[in-house]
């Protein structure tokens, strides 16, 4: 486990973001602790994404406000993998080692670090190659694989595994096993829910915009607070 | 057509023996415009991405300053050059005036704002796709600046074979800062015109074969590097 020194635990506090006088989060109260990996889930359009991007501080909340446990630098203990990850025009070594630059990690580390997070999603044999001709899942490999380099305290995956195949994304389940077991903090979205219940310690439920539930896995995935958890879980709740 | 054919054969013969006379003004053209393009590429390169990335007060105005610099026709150019270095200009006691430097400034300014414009253009469809990802990595638009440079490398290399190409063809602005003086200030340009002017057609003639060939293989090699580029950036 880590020091005492994190931003854990995060909490949003009434947080909302509207665009031209919408609303696409509205009223959002949550609390991200230390532990197993938060999953967010709902339906297209919920504002899933939003929520990451607002949690990670990429976008300004229209209300509400963010806080983190006080430690220093609060943005440099997060990353991010995106929905859909943006390579740099390097190789996938260079991917790597860039926000290792970014975030002042002693040259004589970096090449070790970067390379160690390679291996971890197996891509350690394909460094030398122009990271934009891997094909889809490496590239979200590489994305994991980066972020996770950082050694974040909190880590935002927006749907990591969309485009995987089963084995990749068992991989990816497991990386994710592990970071967390090394104590990083996984906040993840996924429209796999055998993956939520493989991953999940506790569930973030968003519709249309609003949080519906925030509850201990085991209770979201057995007897779900709202008719509309219980409607998504069976399938049967369309946006 | 006589006189062609015969001015053809003397040319051809002046370039494949390497006459000193053509030699010395195809190296000092050279050396002018490769010089003046690595100056403009310090300046232009940076201030195009800069413009690509930061929002401050006054961008709008400076990138339609930028374009509208790009149509800057050399001789206005050359004769702006002229002013600043002339006995009485504010740099006249650097003695500058028809020397090779002066051509080199005068090239420098010609082709700085080009430069800056076309990278800003390339640049800004780049930082797009990147603003999101390197602001997650702690980068602001500062930093993004030499990732942008160096991301684009391929690409921005096409640029400035393009300020070259510019550069190495103009022919007012060198002629009014230059002058144009035999073995010191003479240029391919400047050349052909006197020569074409005086009647010595072969020399014209053979400096413009050796001018076609340089724009021919800079153009040739600014088309491999936009397609290895390409086959990088994916
Ligand atoms: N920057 C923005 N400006 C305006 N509208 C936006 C913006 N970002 C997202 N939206 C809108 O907000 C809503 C929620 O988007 P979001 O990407 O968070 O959905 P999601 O829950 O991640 O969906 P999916 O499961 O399809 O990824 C969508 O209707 C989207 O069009
Ligand atoms: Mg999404």
């Amino acid at each position: 486990m880590r020091a005492p020194d994190t931003i854990l635990p995060l909490t949003a506090e009434g947080l909302g973001f509207a665009r031209n006088g919408v609303d696409i989060l509205c009223d959002v109260f949550l609390t991200i602790e230390p532990g197993a990996p938060t999953l967010i889930i709902g339906p297209n359009g919920a504002g899933k994404s939003v929520l990451l991007r607002l949690l990670h501080g990429l976008l300004d909340p229209t209300a509400g406000r963010i806080v983190y446990a006080p430690a220093p630098e609060p943005r440099r203990r997060q990353a991010m993998v995106f929905q859909r990850p943006v390579l740099l025009r390097r190789s996938v070594l260079g991917n790597a080692l860039y926000p290792l630059a970014l975030a002042g990690v002693p040259r004589g580390e970096r090449d070790a670090r970067a390379r160690a997070a390679l291996a971890l999603v197996g891509l350690e044999a394909l460094a030398g190659r122009p990271a934009r001709r891997l094909s889809g899942g490496e590239q979200q490999r590489l994305a994991l694989a980066r972020a996770a380099a950082l050694n974040p305290d909190v880590l935002f995956l927006d749907e990591p595994c969309a485009s995987l195949d089963p084995a990749a994304t068992r991989a990816v389940e497991q990386i994710v096993t592990a970071l967390a077991a090394r104590g990083t903090k996984i906040v993840m979205t996924t429209h796999d829910l055998g993956q939520a219940r493989r991953l999940a310690g506790d569930v973030v439920f968003l519709h249309r915009g609003r949080l519906l539930e925030q509850t201990p896995a085991e209770v979201f995935f057995t007897e779900p607070e709202t008719p509309e958890a219980a409607a998504f879980l069976q399938g049967q709740l369309v946006w | 057509m006589n006189d062609l054919g015969s001015a053809l054969t003397t040319a051809a013969s002046m370039v494949t023996t390497a006459d000193p006379a053509v030699v010395q003004v195809v190296l000092l053209s050279l050396r002018v415009s490769l010089t003046a393009v690595a100056i403009a590429a310090l300046v232009g390169l940076p201030l195009g991405a800069l413009l690509a990335v930061a929002q401050f007060p006054g961008r709008r105005v400076m990138i339609v300053a930028l374009n509208a610099l790009m149509g800057l026709p050399p001789v206005v150019c050359g004769l702006l050059v002229y002013l600043l270095l002339s006995r009485s200009g504010p740099l006249g006691p650097l003695g500058l005036l028809f020397t090779p430097t002066a051509m080199v400034i005068a090239q420098a300014v010609l082709i700085a704002p080009i430069l800056a414009a076309l990278a800003r253009q390339l640049l800004e469809g780049m930082w797009e796709e990147y603003s999101e990802q390197l602001r997650s990595f702690g980068a602001g638009p500062w930093r993004a600046v030499p990732t942008l440079l160096w991301d684009g490398r391929y690409a921005l290399l096409t640029v400035l074979l393009a300020g070259f190409g510019r550069a190495s063809a103009e022919v007012g602005a060198v002629m009014i800062v230059g002058g144009n003086i035999d073995g010191f200030t003479r240029v391919m340009t400047t050349a052909i015109a006197l020569e074409t002017s005086k009647g010595d057609l072969p020399l014209a003639l053979a400096l413009g074969m050796v001018l076609m060939a340089i724009v021919l293989t800079v153009n040739a090699a600014a088309q491999v590097l936009r397609d290895s580029s390409a086959r990088w950036a994916g």
